[in-house]
């Protein structure tokens, strides 16, 4: 790794002579430090950007000692640091959080609601939960750096199937990772490090975290044209042409299912097609698995594509994630899976995978994982869980069929079908970034600015507020 | 069906060039494309693209347990990695972390925390560790982000000094935890060092220290352990922290405490921070990466906080919006559960009192393996001065023992410890000291 050398510069002192004040550029908390002053640093009137003036008008003004009195105030290392802008898809909720409007729908972030509106933890997560806090001859020591061991076992087996070629023949590396964005994060690192070509291809759209992501391990992101506005579909044609003129070796991320943001996925005679190409090309699969289940209801049929790449002898890597099929969200669970073509260069692969988990965080969070291996290991508790995830999935399907219909009746202009066509938690409904302020400003309906909106966030009760949101907005916003 | 499919393609793959000579062959999937069922029989070996990649070193702590776990005698005695045990070596879990679970579980839904974490549990962690009544809290200076324990507080930190700080560079003491090299290297910023322990006293190397930050560029980021020093447990007095602080105030250097032991030190959390206090009297903006792994026994849990006290609360602000841009990319969101455990203890006076009592049982343990280490050795007729065994301060003991003496003990009698000689105290027990010392002062009868 190249460690960037550059000089430092010449010493700047950190503590600056005092200037006459004024009110209007204060930034100070002009607090009663012996120093006690509030100065105007001349970059300071540049750095102003963000921030609003509800956090301006807390700041008040002393007055100032005599410069002869006063000792210099100290230059903090940070000055120069604007306000970072809000995640885009996370901002949503910030934004709807903040909206005091009692109607407000919250249908950005992917987390699944019941049809009351509210968050949901499972029943096999809660008697799980309840059995590890019994047993008190439970520790909470470090895991190993690639984690909970029962934990990947059974997460590799649930992503390919128990007896798939590659398991059997175990060239497979599981290791646990901080959900879908840890396990991402840690592949792509990894990829960054020892792959020969750093570039990886994402479809347009891609969830947004995707591009922040890769860039970070180094990785050059490329894309591939996947949506088609016009259909609302998949543009298989154009996403076949982009992946062959795309250069032979390069990365190329594949949703495994429940595609993130549009819903489209490729019919299974369709992904053997790209899989060929792939393959025929020696490019390399990243797949993103953050649905399994929740795109038909059924955990190995969502895994098809997955595990036809798996089993053709070619090597991949996966990221999983339980955020939202076993809607442990917030306990940051998941698992990177690297296909390998042998044992040995899975063995190999592992041992490096660890060394970029240890500066980054030691060893992952054992709270989720164990919850996670009590409920795949456990036949009655895999089997309630299975019940319960097709619960979820059928809820959104009953939600796209009622949206659809309320629309439908209400003869809001335009094709809806889309609605139902498409797969998982997300419908991307081709509304326009003013339409979709439209309806925030007067609706409170909230959801991504590219017209994504979450189903599990909808509910029968919110249905008519959202159909009267989208009906306003497409006939009167462009 | 799927197995079908698979078997022809497995069968079908081409072979070009073994991965373990180094060479990086693209392997040609042109056979696959052609649709006939031409099988290639033979022990064909399929070709990889990580034949390259060589095999990676054993982490020097983590590794020593697996080592000692693959072990199979009895009476191997694993004093490597800093985790606390209790005198009959199990470890533990706090009465107050037990109660804390009983009280949450089944109650608190699981959703997403915001990315910069628990905001309940930042607000208790910074007050444990600047104080109750600290003006930098007060005047909510200080940006806290919840990160994945001490590691991922000081990954946080460096990969923000790497962002908008490109031209600094970071200094550690010599010897400091090995991972914070990995970790700041990781993040890409230039590695430095200072002289802080001499091997001759066992002791602080004050004036080699003092004039290594002094010679050091004005500006430089500086990481010091707070209290308990990994791995020699040596720390500076109160006096020489002042002296320190002083020059660090000439030096307009930026510190990075690195708190991993608070309450492991002295037994008192309110004595431990004392460095940090010092340093806030005198006005530095410090940096602290807190871990609540040992002091709270929830090692696997990964929960801790950076925190940065900033100029004001508007920069604080900044500060931790861009701290956040920097967590969203690695794990978007921080884990859950130990924040709410941790949150529960400290905002409950009753569990807060009975986290501090077992946080003093735990130091008053160490402190008496200590004793007994020391006792034994002398006692047995060592010739040594083992008078840093109970100096030392915290979890390790910086022994002095030799790589080839600590590769003696592991290989005649099953001792584990890190090869630079440091001991963990937690893994000592009244069962084991005995046999300890004896092993340790028969490799070590023969220096002077």
């Amino acid at each position: 790794m190249v460690l960037s050398f550059l000089n430092c510069t010449s010493s700047q002192t950190r503590h600056r002579p005092l200037t006459h004040s004024s009110l209007s550029s204060i930034h100070s908390t002009g607090r009663p430090l012996i120093s006690s002053a509030a100065c105007i640093l001349p970059e300071d009137k540049e750095q102003k950007g963000g921030g609003d003036i509800a956090v301006r008008t807390v700041f008040f003004f002393l007055p100032l000692p005599t410069m002869a009195s006063a000792q210099a105030m100290p230059i903090s290392v940070w000055e120069k640091l604007t306000e970072a802008p809000e995640d885009a898809i996370l901002g949503v909720t910030v934004a709807y959080n903040k909206d005091p409007n009692p109607v407000k729908l919250n249908l950005g972030v992917g987390a699944y609601r019941t049809d009351e509106g509210k968050p949901l933890v499972l029943e096999v997560v809660r008697q799980a939960e309840a059995r590890l806090v019994a047993d008190r001859s439970r520790y909470k020591e470090y895991l190993p750096i690639v984690g909970l061991a029962a934990f990947n076992k059974l997460s590799k087996e649930l992503a390919f199937g128990a007896d798939h070629p590659a398991v059997v023949a175990n060239r497979i590396t599981t290791v646990q990772g901080l959900s879908g964005t840890g396990s991402l994060r840690v592949g792509a690192e990894f990829m960054g490090q020892h792959y020969h070509t750093p570039i990886i291809y994402v479809p347009v759209p891609t969830w947004g975290n995707h591009n922040k992501i890769f860039p970070k391990a180094g990785l050059k992101v490329q894309s591939y044209r996947y949506y088609d506005p016009a259909t609302r579909g998949l543009n298989f044609t154009g996403m076949m042409e982009d992946l062959k003129a795309a250069p032979d070796g390069a990365i190329i991320l594949l949703h495994v299912c429940a595609h993130n943001p549009t819903g489209v996925d490729p019919l299974p005679e369709q992904w053997d097609a790209i899989r060929q190409l792939i393959r025929a090309k020696g490019q390399f699969p990243f797949f993103d698995s953050a649905y399994q289940g929740f795109a038909s209801g059924d955990l190995d049929a969502d895994a098809y594509a997955l595990r036809s790449f798996a089993a053709d002898g070619g090597e991949l890597a996966l990221a999983q994630s339980y955020a939202k099929n076993m809607g442990l969200y917030g306990e940051r669970v998941g698992a990177l899976s690297m296909v390998c073509a042998t044992a040995a260069a899975a063995k190999l692969v592992e041992g490096q995978l660890k060394l970029v988990i240890r500066p980054m965080y030691s060893s992952p969070p054992l709270h989720g994982a164990a919850i996670v291996a009590t409920v795949l290991s456990e036949e009655k508790l895999l089997h309630d869980w299975k019940a319960e995830l097709k619960g979820m999935a059928d809820r959104i399907i009953e939600m796209r069929h009622k949206l659809y219909d309320a629309l439908l009746q209400r003869g809001t202009p335009g094709d809806w079908t889309h609605i139902l066509k498409q797969i998982g938690m997300f419908t991307f409904t081709g509304l326009t970034k003013p339409q979709v302020d439209f309806m925030r400003e007067k609706y409170h309906v909230y959801m991504t600015g590219d017209g994504r909106i979450s189903m599990a966030g909808l509910s029968t009760a919110t249905v008519p507020h959202l159909v009267n949101a989208i009906d306003d907005a497409v006939r009167n916003i462009a | 069906m799927m197995m079908q499919e698979a078997g022809r393609h497995v069968a079908r793959a081409i072979l070009h060039g073994s991965g373990r000579t180094g060479a990086r062959v693209a392997p040609s999937w042109s056979g696959l494309m052609s649709g006939s069922a031409r099988c290639i029989s033979g022990s064909s070996v399929l070709s990889t693209w990580w034949g390259h990649v060589g095999p990676a070193p054993k982490d020097p702590i983590l590794g020593v347990t697996e080592s000692y776990l693959a072990d199979p005698s009895d009476g191997k005695v694993n004093v490597g990695v800093g985790a606390y045990r209790d005198d009959n070596g199990q470890p533990v879990v706090l009465e107050c972390v037990r109660m804390a679970e009983q009280r949450i579980a089944g109650i608190e839904y699981m959703e997403y925390l915001p990315m910069a974490g628990m905001k309940r549990f930042n607000g208790l962690a910074i007050k444990l560790a600047y104080g109750d009544d600290s003006p930098v809290i007060k005047e909510r200076r200080v940006a806290a982000v919840q990160a994945l324990s001490g590691t991922g507080a000081c990954r946080l930190m460096a990969d923000l000094q790497h962002r908008f700080r490109p031209e600094s560079q970071v200094f550690f003491p010599v010897p400091t935890w090995s991972n914070h090299l990995n970790i700041w290297r990781d993040a890409n910023v230039m590695v430095k060092s200072f002289r802080y322990y001499n091997p001759k006293t066992k002791g602080l190397d004050f004036e080699g220290m003092m004039e290594d930050v002094k010679n050091a560029p004005n500006g430089s980021f500086f990481v010091l352990h707070a209290c308990a020093h990994n791995p020699t447990g040596v720390d500076p007095s109160t006096e020489e922290w002042k002296e320190v602080s002083s020059l660090f105030k000439e030096k307009n250097h930026f510190v990075v405490f690195d708190m991993a032991y608070q309450g492991f030190a002295s037994g008192d959390t309110s004595k431990d921070r004392q460095a940090i206090r010092i340093f806030l009297e005198d006005g530095h903006q410090v940096a602290c990466a807190q871990s609540f792994a040992k002091n709270m026994g929830l090692y696997g849990q990964r929960i801790g906080c950076l925190s940065i006290v900033c100029h004001s609360e508007m920069e604080a602000a900044n500060v931790q919006s861009q701290v956040q841009q920097i967590a969203r990319p690695m794990y978007s969101n921080p884990p859950l559960h130990g924040a709410h455990l941790v949150a529960t203890i400290l905002s409950d006076p009753g569990l807060k009192e009975l986290w501090l009592k077992e946080v003093k049982m735990m130091a008053d343990r160490i402190k008496l393996m200590r004793s007994l280490l020391r006792e034994h050795l002398e006692g047995i007729g060592s010739q040594i001065n083992w008078e840093h065994i109970t100096k030392q301060i915290g979890m390790f003991c910086f022994s002095g023992l030799t790589p080839a003496q600590v590769d003696e003990l592991t290989k005649n009698y099953h001792i584990y410890m890190t090869r630079n000689g440091r001991i963990s105290m937690a893994g000592v027990t009244t069962k084991n000291v005995e046999y300890l010392a004896h092993a340790i002062h028969t490799v070590t009868k023969a220096q002077k």
